[in-house]
Protein backbone atom coordinates (compact mmCIF):
# COMPACT_ATOMS: atom_id res chain seq x y z
CA UNK A 1 0.00 0.00 0.00
CA UNK A 2 1.35 3.36 -0.95
CA UNK A 3 2.31 5.94 1.66
CA UNK A 4 0.13 9.04 1.79
CA UNK A 5 1.04 12.62 2.46
CA UNK A 6 -0.45 13.28 5.92
CA UNK A 7 -2.78 16.25 6.29
CA UNK A 8 -1.73 18.95 8.71
CA UNK A 9 -3.78 19.23 11.91
CA UNK A 10 -3.74 23.04 11.55
CA UNK A 11 -3.81 25.64 8.79
CA UNK A 12 -0.71 26.74 6.94
CA UNK A 13 -0.87 30.13 8.66
CA UNK A 14 -1.49 28.68 12.15
CA UNK A 15 2.14 28.82 13.26
CA UNK A 16 2.62 32.48 12.35
CA UNK A 17 4.61 34.51 13.19
CA UNK A 18 7.11 31.79 14.10
CA UNK A 19 6.77 29.83 10.86
CA UNK A 20 5.12 31.68 8.01
CA UNK A 21 2.26 30.37 5.87
CA UNK A 22 4.24 30.40 2.62
CA UNK A 23 7.01 28.30 4.14
CA UNK A 24 4.49 25.85 5.63
CA UNK A 25 2.62 25.50 2.35
CA UNK A 26 5.71 24.84 0.22
CA UNK A 27 7.29 22.68 2.90
CA UNK A 28 4.23 20.45 3.18
CA UNK A 29 2.67 20.51 -0.29
CA UNK A 30 5.96 20.43 -2.25
CA UNK A 31 8.84 19.08 -0.18
CA UNK A 32 6.96 16.57 1.98
CA UNK A 33 4.77 15.60 -0.96
CA UNK A 34 7.91 15.09 -3.05
CA UNK A 35 9.44 12.74 -0.49
CA UNK A 36 6.18 10.81 -0.26
CA UNK A 37 5.90 10.37 -4.04
CA UNK A 38 9.55 9.50 -4.44
CA UNK A 39 9.33 6.96 -1.61
CA UNK A 40 6.35 5.31 -3.27
CA UNK A 41 8.22 5.20 -6.58
CA UNK A 42 11.29 3.75 -4.91
CA UNK A 43 9.41 0.81 -3.34
CA UNK A 44 6.86 0.23 -6.12
CA UNK A 45 6.42 -3.40 -7.17
CA UNK A 46 9.01 -4.58 -4.66
CA UNK A 47 8.78 -6.56 -1.43
CA UNK A 48 9.19 -3.27 0.43
CA UNK A 49 5.70 -2.14 -0.55
CA UNK A 50 4.02 -3.81 2.38
CA UNK A 51 6.47 -2.82 5.09
CA UNK A 52 5.78 -0.10 7.65
CA UNK A 53 7.89 3.05 7.52
CA UNK A 54 9.45 2.13 10.89
CA UNK A 55 10.38 -1.28 9.50
CA UNK A 56 11.97 0.29 6.42
CA UNK A 57 13.98 2.80 8.43
CA UNK A 58 15.16 0.22 10.96
CA UNK A 59 16.75 -1.83 8.18
CA UNK A 60 17.67 1.04 5.90
CA UNK A 61 21.25 -0.08 5.31
CA UNK A 62 19.82 -2.93 3.21
CA UNK A 63 17.91 -0.64 0.87
CA UNK A 64 18.61 1.88 -1.86
CA UNK A 65 19.68 5.44 -1.23
CA UNK A 66 16.31 6.54 -2.67
CA UNK A 67 14.47 4.66 0.09
CA UNK A 68 16.83 6.12 2.69
CA UNK A 69 16.47 9.73 1.52
CA UNK A 70 12.75 9.67 0.78
CA UNK A 71 11.71 7.29 3.56
CA UNK A 72 13.55 9.54 5.99
CA UNK A 73 11.99 12.63 4.46
CA UNK A 74 8.52 11.09 4.66
CA UNK A 75 8.88 10.09 8.32
CA UNK A 76 10.77 13.15 9.57
CA UNK A 77 8.32 15.70 8.19
CA UNK A 78 5.32 13.83 9.59
CA UNK A 79 6.91 13.85 13.03
CA UNK A 80 7.78 17.53 12.64
CA UNK A 81 4.19 18.55 11.80
CA UNK A 82 2.85 16.36 14.63
CA UNK A 83 4.95 17.89 17.39
CA UNK A 84 4.02 21.47 16.49
CA UNK A 85 0.80 23.31 17.27
CA UNK A 86 -0.49 26.88 17.32
CA UNK A 87 -1.22 26.19 21.00
CA UNK A 88 2.35 25.06 21.59
CA UNK A 89 5.19 26.57 23.53
CA UNK A 90 5.94 26.70 27.23
CA UNK A 91 7.55 23.76 28.97
CA UNK A 92 6.77 20.07 29.34
CA UNK A 93 5.48 18.69 32.63
CA UNK A 94 5.21 15.41 34.49
CA UNK A 95 7.32 12.40 33.56
CA UNK A 96 8.83 14.08 30.50
CA UNK A 97 10.00 17.09 32.47
CA UNK A 98 11.39 14.81 35.16
CA UNK A 99 13.31 12.83 32.53
CA UNK A 100 14.65 16.05 30.97
CA UNK A 101 15.80 17.29 34.38
CA UNK A 102 17.40 13.96 35.15
CA UNK A 103 19.22 13.65 31.82
CA UNK A 104 20.22 17.25 31.15
CA UNK A 105 20.12 19.02 34.53
CA UNK A 106 17.25 21.35 33.75
CA UNK A 107 14.90 22.39 30.98
CA UNK A 108 17.15 25.38 30.23
CA UNK A 109 20.21 23.15 29.93
CA UNK A 110 18.27 20.83 27.65
CA UNK A 111 17.12 23.72 25.50
CA UNK A 112 20.67 25.04 25.16
CA UNK A 113 22.01 21.65 24.14
CA UNK A 114 19.23 21.08 21.63
CA UNK A 115 19.73 24.57 20.16
CA UNK A 116 23.44 23.92 19.81
CA UNK A 117 22.81 20.63 18.00
CA UNK A 118 20.42 22.40 15.63
CA UNK A 119 22.68 25.41 15.04
CA UNK A 120 25.87 23.43 14.42
CA UNK A 121 24.54 20.79 12.04
CA UNK A 122 26.52 21.81 8.94
CA UNK A 123 24.54 21.65 5.70
CA UNK A 124 21.10 20.04 5.70
CA UNK A 125 19.70 17.90 8.49
CA UNK A 126 17.72 17.53 11.68
CA UNK A 127 18.19 17.98 15.42
CA UNK A 128 16.58 15.35 17.63
CA UNK A 129 15.56 14.52 21.15
CA UNK A 130 15.80 10.74 21.30
CA UNK A 131 14.56 8.15 23.77
CA UNK A 132 17.01 5.30 24.08
CA UNK A 133 16.36 2.56 26.65
CA UNK A 134 14.83 4.94 29.16
CA UNK A 135 17.48 7.62 28.63
CA UNK A 136 17.05 10.87 26.73
CA UNK A 137 19.72 11.98 24.27
CA UNK A 138 20.21 14.91 21.91
CA UNK A 139 21.68 14.28 18.49
CA UNK A 140 21.58 15.54 14.95
CA UNK A 141 21.57 13.76 11.60
CA UNK A 142 22.56 14.82 8.09
CA UNK A 143 20.06 15.23 5.26
CA UNK A 144 16.95 13.07 5.89
CA UNK A 145 18.58 10.46 8.12
CA UNK A 146 17.06 9.87 11.54
CA UNK A 147 17.69 7.95 14.77
CA UNK A 148 15.43 5.05 13.72
CA UNK A 149 17.87 4.16 10.97
CA UNK A 150 20.18 1.24 11.68
CA UNK A 151 23.07 3.31 10.35
CA UNK A 152 22.46 6.31 12.63
CA UNK A 153 25.28 7.31 14.96
CA UNK A 154 22.82 7.70 17.86
CA UNK A 155 19.91 5.27 17.64
CA UNK A 156 16.60 5.42 19.44
CA UNK A 157 13.05 6.71 19.18
CA UNK A 158 12.85 10.35 18.11
CA UNK A 159 10.33 12.23 20.28
CA UNK A 160 11.14 15.78 19.14
CA UNK A 161 12.71 16.87 15.86
CA UNK A 162 13.67 20.16 14.26
CA UNK A 163 14.21 20.47 10.53
CA UNK A 164 17.28 22.61 9.82
CA UNK A 165 17.31 22.22 6.05
CA UNK A 166 17.42 25.76 4.69
CA UNK A 167 14.03 25.18 3.02
CA UNK A 168 12.50 25.00 6.51
CA UNK A 169 13.34 28.61 7.31
CA UNK A 170 14.98 30.48 4.44
CA UNK A 171 11.96 32.46 3.18
CA UNK A 172 11.46 34.04 6.61
CA UNK A 173 14.83 33.86 8.35
CA UNK A 174 17.37 33.58 5.48
CA UNK A 175 20.85 33.09 6.95
CA UNK A 176 19.62 33.54 10.52
CA UNK A 177 19.13 29.90 11.50
CA UNK A 178 19.48 30.68 15.24
CA UNK A 179 16.41 32.96 15.08
CA UNK A 180 14.38 30.16 13.52
CA UNK A 181 15.58 27.71 16.18
CA UNK A 182 14.56 30.12 18.94
CA UNK A 183 11.15 30.67 17.33
CA UNK A 184 10.53 26.90 17.19
CA UNK A 185 10.18 26.73 21.00
CA UNK A 186 6.98 28.78 20.73
CA UNK A 187 5.21 26.13 18.68
CA UNK A 188 6.34 22.84 20.23
CA UNK A 189 3.34 20.78 21.31
CA UNK A 190 4.65 19.22 24.50
CA UNK A 191 1.60 16.96 24.83
CA UNK A 192 2.57 15.30 21.56
CA UNK A 193 6.19 15.00 22.63
CA UNK A 194 5.08 13.47 25.95
CA UNK A 195 2.91 10.97 24.06
CA UNK A 196 5.93 9.82 22.08
CA UNK A 197 7.98 9.65 25.27
CA UNK A 198 5.33 7.28 26.65
CA UNK B 1 46.93 37.59 8.01
CA UNK B 2 43.18 37.58 8.07
CA UNK B 3 41.20 36.59 5.00
CA UNK B 4 38.99 39.20 3.41
CA UNK B 5 35.62 38.87 1.76
CA UNK B 6 36.21 39.46 -1.97
CA UNK B 7 33.94 42.01 -3.58
CA UNK B 8 31.48 40.79 -6.19
CA UNK B 9 32.90 41.49 -9.66
CA UNK B 10 29.52 42.89 -10.80
CA UNK B 11 26.47 44.69 -9.41
CA UNK B 12 24.06 42.78 -7.17
CA UNK B 13 21.35 43.02 -9.83
CA UNK B 14 23.64 42.02 -12.71
CA UNK B 15 22.52 38.40 -12.78
CA UNK B 16 18.78 39.04 -12.84
CA UNK B 17 16.49 37.37 -13.66
CA UNK B 18 18.53 34.18 -13.16
CA UNK B 19 19.66 35.18 -9.66
CA UNK B 20 17.95 38.08 -7.91
CA UNK B 21 19.64 41.01 -6.21
CA UNK B 22 18.01 39.86 -2.98
CA UNK B 23 19.57 36.41 -3.22
CA UNK B 24 23.02 37.77 -4.10
CA UNK B 25 22.92 40.20 -1.19
CA UNK B 26 22.30 37.40 1.29
CA UNK B 27 24.54 34.94 -0.46
CA UNK B 28 27.54 37.26 -0.63
CA UNK B 29 27.08 39.70 2.25
CA UNK B 30 25.81 37.17 4.78
CA UNK B 31 26.75 33.60 3.85
CA UNK B 32 30.10 34.21 2.15
CA UNK B 33 30.97 36.86 4.72
CA UNK B 34 30.13 34.52 7.60
CA UNK B 35 32.43 31.82 6.23
CA UNK B 36 35.26 34.37 6.01
CA UNK B 37 34.64 35.59 9.56
CA UNK B 38 34.29 32.10 10.97
CA UNK B 39 37.49 31.00 9.28
CA UNK B 40 39.42 33.98 10.61
CA UNK B 41 38.13 33.32 14.11
CA UNK B 42 38.97 29.61 13.93
CA UNK B 43 42.56 29.97 12.68
CA UNK B 44 43.67 32.86 14.86
CA UNK B 45 46.58 31.74 16.99
CA UNK B 46 46.82 28.34 15.27
CA UNK B 47 49.38 26.79 12.94
CA UNK B 48 47.01 27.58 10.06
CA UNK B 49 47.00 31.32 10.64
CA UNK B 50 49.61 32.17 8.01
CA UNK B 51 48.79 29.53 5.40
CA UNK B 52 47.12 30.37 2.13
CA UNK B 53 43.53 29.29 1.65
CA UNK B 54 44.22 26.23 -0.48
CA UNK B 55 46.78 24.93 2.00
CA UNK B 56 44.25 25.26 4.80
CA UNK B 57 41.71 23.33 2.70
CA UNK B 58 44.23 20.57 2.04
CA UNK B 59 45.43 20.29 5.64
CA UNK B 60 42.29 20.54 7.76
CA UNK B 61 39.04 18.76 8.57
CA UNK B 62 35.94 19.73 10.54
CA UNK B 63 35.05 23.34 11.24
CA UNK B 64 38.19 24.94 9.78
CA UNK B 65 37.89 22.90 6.61
CA UNK B 66 34.18 23.65 6.23
CA UNK B 67 34.66 27.38 6.47
CA UNK B 68 37.87 27.52 4.42
CA UNK B 69 36.38 25.43 1.62
CA UNK B 70 33.18 27.47 1.64
CA UNK B 71 35.22 30.68 1.34
CA UNK B 72 37.03 29.22 -1.66
CA UNK B 73 33.90 27.67 -3.24
CA UNK B 74 31.89 30.88 -3.05
CA UNK B 75 34.67 33.03 -4.48
CA UNK B 76 35.04 30.54 -7.34
CA UNK B 77 31.26 30.52 -7.87
CA UNK B 78 30.74 34.29 -7.86
CA UNK B 79 33.76 34.90 -10.10
CA UNK B 80 32.45 32.76 -12.94
CA UNK B 81 29.38 34.85 -13.80
CA UNK B 82 29.41 37.69 -16.31
CA UNK B 83 28.63 38.82 -19.78
CA UNK B 84 30.94 36.74 -21.97
CA UNK B 85 28.53 34.36 -23.62
CA UNK B 86 29.09 30.95 -25.13
CA UNK B 87 30.93 32.37 -28.19
CA UNK B 88 33.81 33.05 -25.80
CA UNK B 89 34.23 29.38 -25.00
CA UNK B 90 37.79 28.67 -26.11
CA UNK B 91 38.81 26.11 -28.70
CA UNK B 92 40.87 23.92 -26.35
CA UNK B 93 38.08 23.73 -23.75
CA UNK B 94 35.46 22.97 -26.39
CA UNK B 95 37.65 20.20 -27.79
CA UNK B 96 38.07 18.77 -24.28
CA UNK B 97 34.31 18.92 -23.71
CA UNK B 98 33.70 17.06 -26.96
CA UNK B 99 36.35 14.48 -26.12
CA UNK B 100 35.00 13.84 -22.63
CA UNK B 101 31.22 14.15 -23.11
CA UNK B 102 30.55 13.80 -26.86
CA UNK B 103 29.13 17.29 -27.35
CA UNK B 104 28.47 20.52 -25.49
CA UNK B 105 24.78 19.57 -25.20
CA UNK B 106 25.64 16.23 -23.63
CA UNK B 107 27.98 17.95 -21.18
CA UNK B 108 25.27 20.45 -20.27
CA UNK B 109 22.72 17.70 -19.78
CA UNK B 110 25.01 15.59 -17.61
CA UNK B 111 26.02 18.57 -15.47
CA UNK B 112 22.37 19.63 -15.09
CA UNK B 113 21.28 16.15 -14.01
CA UNK B 114 24.07 16.10 -11.44
CA UNK B 115 22.90 19.49 -10.13
CA UNK B 116 19.25 18.45 -9.93
CA UNK B 117 19.91 15.14 -8.20
CA UNK B 118 22.48 15.95 -5.51
CA UNK B 119 20.58 15.26 -2.29
CA UNK B 120 20.94 17.91 0.40
CA UNK B 121 23.48 20.72 0.32
CA UNK B 122 26.52 20.74 -1.94
CA UNK B 123 28.21 21.65 -5.18
CA UNK B 124 28.44 20.37 -8.74
CA UNK B 125 31.77 20.69 -10.53
CA UNK B 126 33.25 20.46 -13.97
CA UNK B 127 36.81 19.38 -13.24
CA UNK B 128 40.00 18.75 -15.17
CA UNK B 129 41.76 15.54 -14.27
CA UNK B 130 45.56 15.20 -14.16
CA UNK B 131 45.48 13.59 -17.64
CA UNK B 132 43.68 16.64 -19.05
CA UNK B 133 40.28 15.01 -19.53
CA UNK B 134 37.13 16.50 -18.01
CA UNK B 135 34.68 15.03 -15.54
CA UNK B 136 31.57 16.10 -13.61
CA UNK B 137 31.45 15.45 -9.89
CA UNK B 138 29.08 16.15 -7.00
CA UNK B 139 30.39 17.12 -3.57
CA UNK B 140 28.40 17.45 -0.35
CA UNK B 141 28.32 20.44 1.99
CA UNK B 142 31.69 22.22 1.76
CA UNK B 143 33.70 19.47 0.03
CA UNK B 144 35.55 20.51 -3.09
CA UNK B 145 37.67 18.89 -5.81
CA UNK B 146 40.98 20.38 -4.66
CA UNK B 147 41.30 17.66 -2.03
CA UNK B 148 41.05 15.06 -4.82
CA UNK B 149 43.81 16.80 -6.82
CA UNK B 150 41.32 17.82 -9.48
CA UNK B 151 41.23 21.26 -11.11
CA UNK B 152 37.81 22.93 -10.84
CA UNK B 153 36.60 24.68 -14.01
CA UNK B 154 32.92 25.45 -13.34
CA UNK B 155 30.68 25.04 -10.30
CA UNK B 156 27.02 25.22 -9.37
CA UNK B 157 26.06 25.86 -5.74
CA UNK B 158 23.00 23.76 -4.87
CA UNK B 159 22.79 24.68 -1.20
CA UNK B 160 19.19 25.82 -0.87
CA UNK B 161 20.36 29.31 0.14
CA UNK B 162 21.70 29.76 -3.42
CA UNK B 163 18.22 29.63 -4.96
CA UNK B 164 15.45 29.34 -2.38
CA UNK B 165 14.34 33.00 -2.36
CA UNK B 166 14.01 32.93 -6.15
CA UNK B 167 12.94 29.37 -6.91
CA UNK B 168 11.90 27.71 -3.61
CA UNK B 169 11.61 23.94 -4.17
CA UNK B 170 12.13 24.27 -7.93
CA UNK B 171 15.85 23.60 -8.09
CA UNK B 172 15.62 22.47 -11.75
CA UNK B 173 14.50 26.00 -12.73
CA UNK B 174 17.56 27.48 -11.00
CA UNK B 175 19.80 25.00 -12.79
CA UNK B 176 18.18 25.92 -16.11
CA UNK B 177 18.76 29.64 -15.58
CA UNK B 178 22.30 29.03 -14.31
CA UNK B 179 23.53 28.46 -17.88
CA UNK B 180 22.44 31.95 -18.96
CA UNK B 181 24.83 33.83 -16.64
CA UNK B 182 28.07 31.87 -16.98
CA UNK B 183 31.00 33.93 -18.28
CA UNK B 184 32.64 31.55 -20.71
CA UNK B 185 35.80 33.61 -20.98
CA UNK B 186 36.41 33.12 -17.25
CA UNK B 187 35.68 29.42 -17.61
CA UNK B 188 37.99 29.07 -20.62
CA UNK B 189 40.82 30.79 -18.74
CA UNK B 190 40.42 28.34 -15.88
CA UNK B 191 40.94 25.47 -18.29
Amino acid sequence: MAFELPKLAYDYNALEPYIDAQTMEIHHSKHHAGYTNNLNNAIKDSELENKSIEDLLGNISNYSVAVRNNGGGFYNHKLFWDIMSPKGGGEPSGDLLNAIDKNFGSFVDFKNLFNKAAATRFGSGWAWLVKQEGKLLITSTPNQDNPLMDLAEVKGTPILGLDVWEHAYYLKYQNKRPDYIEAFWNVIDWDQVAKRFG
Amino acid sequence: MAFELPKLPYAYNALEPAISKHTLEFHHDKHHAAYVNNLNNLIIGTEFENLDLVDIILKTKGGIFNNAAQVWNHTFYFDQFGKNKIEKLSGPLLIAIHASFGSFEEFKEKFSVAAKTLFGAGWIWLVKKPNGSLDIIQTTNAENPLTERLTPILTCDVWEHAYYLDYQNKRPDYVGYFWSIIDWEVISNRY
